[in-house]
C-alpha cells in the first residue's frame, strides 16, 4: 500500500474501510460517513495527548546525532534512542550507527544538552538522559530546538501543528496518535449528537521504529496512560460497543482492564501486547489507520478480527488506492 | 469557573492588565502560564507570583509569530495540565505615536493583526477541541473600545479588535452546547505603558488601575454569570473612561 506523503486537506473526504470483524465483509465508504456506522449508546474513545517535539538534533563527542525521545522516567529523566547522522529522510534502519554513548558523557543540542545516565540491556542506543534544565526552561528549549519524529515516506518536513490531534492536550506521545489525526472536532460533535458518547484518555504513544532490529523487536515499550474517572463511568453506562481510536487507546484501556481485573480510573503503565486469540475486556471495535502487515500495529489488530479476514480488506485497499501510515486513510474494524 | 487549582494561560503578562491579572489569578489558587516575548520582564512578574506561594511559568515567546501556538500550547500544558483558562491579552498598538490610515503601511496593520488577531486565533484554535471534549473551558479575548468606535489615528489596532470582537462571538457559536466559553472584555481605560504610547498627553490620576481591572475580571471569571459570545466593560469604579 502507498503511504501518504503528507496530511491531506480534508479529513472528511478521506477512505474509510468499514470490515465487518464477524462476517469478514468489506464497505468502502468516507470518513464523514462515520456518524452513520456507529449507533446511539456506542463509545468513542480518543487519545487526546498532544505529540511532543520529540526529535532533537545535536552532537556527540563532535559527531552529528539525532536523540529521539522515548518516554518521559523518574525524576525528570528521559528514556531516548540514539540515531546517527542524517535525519527523517533516511529509513531508521539505513541510519549510520550513532557513536557507542558511555555513562557520563553530555549530548548537545545547541544551547541544551543532556547526560547520559544509563544505557539499557535492551540496546545500547536506547539511554536514560538527563537534561541540563528542568521545569519552564526545559519546555521552553525542547519547544524551540525540538522537531516532531518523521517518516521516511513522507514528501516534506512537517510542522508541530501538523502532528496534533483536532483535540490535544497534555503532550505525551513522541509519536502522534494518529487514528485520531483524521477525526475533525466538528465530526466528533455530530457523533456526539446522535447519540454516541465521547470520552478521552491520555496515553503517551512512543516509537513507531528505531532500526535497531533488537529494539524494534521490543516495541512497543511500556508507555504511561491515565484514564479519567469520567470514561470509566461513561464506558460502564455504555448501552452499545466501545470503540476505541487507535491502538493506544486498545493498550490503555486493556492494559488498565487486565492489571486490575476491570477498568479503574488513574494513571498507570502498560507493556500490553496483543495478538489472534487476545482477550479483549473492554474494546468492542477499533478505528486505526492502515499500516503494514507484520508491524505490532497489525498485529494488534488479530485481536480484533482473524488474520485472513485483515489480509484480504488490506489487499483490497491497496487494489482500490488506499494510502497507508500516519496520513493515510482510516479502517473502521467492528462488527455490526 | 473555579480558579484554585485552575490551569490557566495569559499572554501579555510581562506588565500592565496581563502581568496584574496573571498574580490576581495566582492569588485566587490558578496555575498560572505567563506569555510575552521580554524574558526577563516575564520571569520578574513569575517570580513575584512564586514568592507569594503562587504557581507561575514564564514561557517567552512572541504570539504573533506563527510557530508560537504550538509551542505555547504544548509548553504550557506539560508544565501546568490542560488548560482550564485562556487569556488573550497580548496586544500591539503598531507603530507610535498613533497615525492615520493613510500614513499606516500595509506590514504595519499586518504585524498588528498578526499580533491581536492571528496570535488568539492560533492559540485558540489548537487548544479549543481540547476544551470542547473535556466539555469545559473559558477563553478570554481582551478588547477596546477602539473596535467599536471609529477614532481616527486608532486605525490598526481599532480594525483589529473588532476582528476580534469578531472571532470571539463565532467561536462561541460555533462550539455552542459544549460547555466551552468565549468572553470578551474591554477594560477601559487603564494607566499602562501601552496607555502612555498613546495617549501621553493622558491625566494619569484618571485612568484605572490594572491591578483594579484584573480584580474585576477575576470576579466576573468566578461568577460564571457570563455567557458566551458576551461583551463585558470592566472599567473600575468611579473612573469614567474619557477619550481625548
Amino acid at each position: 500500500m502507498k503511504a501518504a506523503p503528507f496530511p491531506r486537506p480534508c479529513p472528511g473526504e478521506e477512505r474509510l474501510l468499514h470490515l465487518d470483524a464477524r462476517s469478514g465483509r468489506v464497505d468502502h465508504t468516507r470518513l464523514e460517513t462515520l456518524p452513520s456506522l456507529l449507533r446511539p449508546g456506542d463509545v468513542l474513545v480518543v487519545n487526546d495527548a498532544a505529540t511532543l517535539p520529540a526529535s532533537l538534533s545535536g552532537t556527540a563527542r563532535g559527531e552529528p546525532i539525532e536523540l529521539r525521545l522515548a518516554a518521559a522516567a523518574e525524576g525528570g529523566t528521559w528514556w531516548a534512542v540514539l540515531f546517527g547522522a542524517g535525519d527523517w529522510r533516511l529509513r531508521t534502519e539505513d541510519r549510520p550507527a550513532p557513536p557507542r554513548a558511555q555513562v557520563g558523557e553530555v549530548l548537545r543540542f545547541g544551547p541544551l544538552a543532556a547526560r547520559v545516565e544509563a544505557t539499557s540491556p535492551l540496546s545500547p542506543r536506547l539511554l536514560l538522559v538527563r537534561f541540563d534544565r528542568e521545569g519552564d526552561a526545559l519546555w521552553a528549549a525542547l519547544y524551540r530546538i525540538g522537531r516532531p519524529v518523521q517518516y521516511s515516506y513522507l514528501g516534506g518536513d512537517l510542522s508541530l501543528e501538523q502532528v496534533q490531534t483536532a483535540f490535544a492536550g497534555r503532550p505525551w506521545a513522541v509519536e502522534m496518535p494518529s487514528a485520531g489525526r483524521a477525526l475533525p472536532v466538528s465530526l466528533l460533535l455530530g457523533l456526539a449528537r446522535r447519540g454516541v458518547a465521547l470520552a478521552r484518555l491520555t496515553h503517551a504513544a512512543g516509537l513507531s521504529a528505531t532500526g535497531d532490529p533488537a529494539l524494534d523487536e521490543a516495541l512497543p515499550l511500556p508507555e504511561r496512560y491515565a484514564i479519567p474517572a469520567e470514561t470509566v463511568r461513561t464506558i460502564g453506562e455504555a448501552r452499545g460497543r466501545v470503540v476505541a481510536v487507535g491502538t493506544t487507546v486498545v493498550r490503555a484501556l486493556e492494559g488498565n482492564a487486565a492489571a486490575h481485573g476491570r477498568l479503574v480510573p488513574g494513571e498507570g503503565v502498560t507493556g500490553l501486547r496483543l495478538g489472534p486469540g487476545s482477550t479483549l475486556r473492554v474494546v468492542g471495535g477499533l478505528l486505526t489507520g492502515l499500516h503494514e502487515p507484520g508491524s505490532s500495529h497489525h498485529r494488534l489488530l488479530t485481536a480484533f478480527c482473524p488474520l485472513p479476514a485483515l489480509e484480504a480488506a488490506w489487499r483490497d485497499a491497496e487494489g482500490r488506492g488506499y494510502l497507508a501510515h500516519e496520513f493515510g486513510d482510516t479502517a473502521l474494524i467492528l462488527a455490526a | 469557573m473555579k480558579l484554585p487549582g485552575a490551569a490557566a494561560l495569559v499572554t501579555g503578562a510581562s506588565r500592565g492588565l496581563g502581568a496584574a491579572l496573571a498574580e490576581e489569578l495566582a492569588r485566587r489558587g490558578a496555575r498560572v502560564v505567563l506569555v510575552a516575548r521580554g524574558a526577563a520582564e516575564l520571569e520578574e512578574v513569575a517570580g513575584r507570583i512564586r514568592a507569594a506561594g503562587g504557581e507561575g511559568h514564564a514561557l517567552a515567546d512572541d504570539v504573533g509569530a506563527p510557530g508560537a501556538a504550538a509551542r505555547l500550547a504544548g509548553a504550557a500544558t506539560a508544565l501546568v495540565g490542560d488548560l482550564d483558562l485562556l487569556v488573550h491579552n497580548a496586544s500591539s498598538l503598531g507603530p507610535v505615536p498613533l497615525r492615520p490610515l493613510l500614513e499606516t503601511s500595509g506590514d504595519d496593520l499586518a504585524r498588528v493583526l498578526e499580533v491581536n488577531l492571528l496570535g488568539p486565533f492560533r492559540l485558540t484554535r489548537r487548544l479549543a477541541g481540547s476544551m470542547a471534549l473535556r466539555g469545559e473551558g473559558v477563553v478570554v479575548h481582551v478588547t477596546s473600545d477602539a473596535g467599536r468606535e471609529a477614532y481616527a489615528g486608532w486605525g490598526a489596532y481599532g480594525v483589529s479588535k473588532a476582528a476580534l470582537d469578531h472571532l470571539a462571538r463565532i467561536w462561541a457559536a460555533e462550539l455552542e452546547g459544549t460547555g466551552v466559553r468565549f468572553l470578551t472584555a474591554d477594560p477601559g481605560e487603564m494607566d499602562t505603558r501601552m496607555h502612555a504610547e498613546a495617549m501621553p498627553e493622558a491625566d494619569r490620576s484618571s485612568l484605572a488601575d490594572p491591578a483594579a481591572v484584573a480584580r474585576a475580571l477575576a470576579d466576573l471569571l468566578e461568577d460564571d454569570g457570563w455567557p458566551s459570545g458576551a461583551r463585558r466593560e470592566l472599567a473600575a469604579p468611579g473612573v469614567a473612561p474619557a477619550r481625548a
